[in-house]
């Protein structure tokens, strides 16, 4: 079957190298990497040789300063849970914002109701965070800021690096959630003046079960899981070897083609957001075209709903993502849209286009031939769509 | 996600569109969800819907709710379409998703609200729009679950014991 996927925000096939990888790592004799005889010794190495790779991504000075975990979501959870509560005796405030993955919101709120405060800035009509907000919103209590490098909806990128200055300044912990940018664009953490960033493995190719924790040395930090004394003590249990070798293949590969494939990409994005007013009229862009990630765009179609579009597209064989109420499990529209001023029936209308470097203009063009036919379908039936001259 | 049945009418909606100088209207709609469905109705002279035809805007299930609902109408009286209940759509489709029983299952309300409109204006009667809104409720056999977690909950929980949120009726 011919299937366009534009759907890689959701899921980036595995690069051939790193499947080979991970098929020879299946292969070999493992042991456990704590255990000192040889068989586990070579094991530890083979960590050792992926910290290296995986820290040179992110531009780690020391790559024990990069953790291993199981995926972004339990980074995120590590960074903001381990260090609230490791700096729980210098203050109880956290400042973050609106548009936040609901793994930093959902973390933070846990703490919400046991003697912590929250402040959670907005975002101008842009998807930004103002970085003055930020330096406002700092008290003698702040312990953590939490600000995403980009969004996992709409691919705006923050100002993060002017924040880090600001954080840096105040003595204040920063983290960054960066698990859609990792990879995909370049990340510096001397650069970013971030205390913690948290990225996955699979946004740039590698497997899902795989990701990896920035700690900056000196951040106090409480791990997550307790037990053993791997990941220099910072994450306990036996590690997940084989997805951490297809990640530090697929983090070497970025590293090495990130030029190459930002102008691919790039040139992607360009093009549909080009193409698209010859397809389609009376949508919004909710992408920042200046500051966001090349591999997507998001965008409201009006008078019509987002899951119709992707079950419409799915049928001509493309897979979209939506970010509709009606395709969550929750029924609710998204806060980041929300957040960026949407009514709630244009946010109902909001697909999500991801393309990666396997993806070509051909399939650009079809997607937009397809698009204008699900649109005119589903407006011609919509109750909302006042048909120009009427 | 879907049956068959339900992307059978979402691929192929049956009675889609307006009918210019229709005897009924009725509309229904929950912004917060989402779906909104306007029905419209003729009726002849011996009180039968002759021609019904609806818009949509919503999810999938919505427009298949509003097509089956359509074809369990036409051709019946008034008297026998106002018993049609959002439970008989959904059987007829062969059953929907749990989470979108409740949001998008209102097709049913809408065309006993075109039929309202049909009654009123034979008989004179002008209501205001918020009067014509009708309150969504739960028909027998009908059950609500948490939109968080899917599971089961009663009609007027406010707070989901399985997830642990808060909950509002028009959650459910």
């Amino acid at each position: 079957m011919n299937y366009i996927n534009l759907d890689n925000i959701s899921f980036t096939p595995l690069l051939p190298e790193v499947k080979q990888v991970m098929t020879e790592a299946v292969n070999s004799d493992l042991h456990n990497p704590s255990s000192q005889h040889k068989a586990g010794e070579k094991s530890a190495e083979i960590i050792s040789d992926a910290r290296q790779a995986v820290a040179g991504l992110i531009n780690a000075a020391n790559p024990r300063e990069t953790v291993f975990t199981s995926c972004g979501t339990e980074s995120v959870n590590h960074a903001i849970k381990g260090a609230a509560l490791a700096n729980r005796e210098k203050g109880n405030h956290i400042i973050t914002t609106n548009i936040e993955h609901n793994s930093v919101l959902r973390s933070i709120k846990r703490f919400s109701s046991q003697g912590f405060k929250v402040t959670s800035l907005p975002v101008d009509a842009s998807g930004r965070v103002d970085p003055k907000a930020v330096q406002d919103a700092i008290t003698d209590q702040t312990i953590l800021v939490s600000v995403m490098h980009s969004n996992n909806e709409t691919g705006t990128i923050q100002p993060v690096e002017e924040i880090g200055r600001i954080t840096r300044k105040n003595k204040v912990l920063f983290h960054s959630d960066a698990v859609d940018s990792v990879g995909v664009v370049p990340v510096d953490v001397e650069k970013l003046n971030v205390d913690l960033l948290s990225f996955g493995s699979n946004q740039y190719g590698g497997p899902p079960g795989a990701g990896g924790l920035y700690i900056r040395r000196g951040t106090r930090i409480f791990p997550l899981l307790d037990g053993g004394v791997q990941e220099n003590n910072k994450r306990a249990g036996t590690e997940n070897l084989i997805c951490i070798t297809g990640m530090a293949k697929a983090a070497e590969l970025a590293a090495k083609h990130m030029k190459e494939r930002l102008v691919r990409l790039g040139e992607i994005k360009d093009y549909l957001v080009g193409k698209l007013p010859g397809y389609i009229d009376e949508y919004i862009v909710n992408t920042n075209l200046e500051h966001s990630l090349p591999n997507l765009l998001n965008i409201s179609l009006k008078y019509i709903e987002g899951e119709s579009v992707m079950l419409m597209l799915d049928e001509d064989n493309m897979a979209v993502s939506t970010k509709s109420a009606c395709a969550t499990g929750s029924l609710r529209a998204s806060h980041v849209l929300l957040s960026l001023g949407l009514s709630h029936a244009d946010a109902q209308g909001t697909v999500v286009i991801s393309w990666s470097i396997d993806n070509t203009l051909e399939d650009i063009d079809k997607f937009l031939a397809s698009l204008s036919g699900v649109v005119k379908t589903l407006r011609s039936m919509s109750p909302l769509y006042n048909k120009p001259g009427t | 996600m879907y049956n068959q049945v339900v992307m059978d009418h979402f691929k192929n909606p049956r009675n889609v569109g307006v009918i210019e100088d229709p005897d009924g209207v009725g509309e229904v709609g929950n912004p917060l969800c989402g779906d909104m469905m306007t029905i419209y109705l003729k009726v002849d002279e011996d009180e039968r819907i002759s021609d019904i035809k609806f818009q949509t805007f919503g999810c999938g299930s919505a427009i298949a709710v509003s097509s089956m609902l359509t074809e369990l109408a036409k051709g019946k009286t008034i008297e026998e379409a106002r018993h049609i209940t959002n439970k008989d759509v959904a059987d007829a489709l062969e059953g929907l998703p749990k989470n979108k029983m409740h949001c998008s299952n209102l097709g049913a309300d809408a065309l006993h609200m075109a039929i309202q409109n049909y009654k009123d204006k034979k008989t004179g009667v002008a209501r205001k729009p918020e009067q014509r809104q009708e309150k969504h409720e739960h028909a027998d056999g009908e059950t609500c679950h948490c939109p968080y977690c899917d599971v089961e909950i009663s009609s007027d929980a406010e707070f989901c014991e399985a997830c642990q949120r808060k909950l509002t009726e028009e959650e459910h």
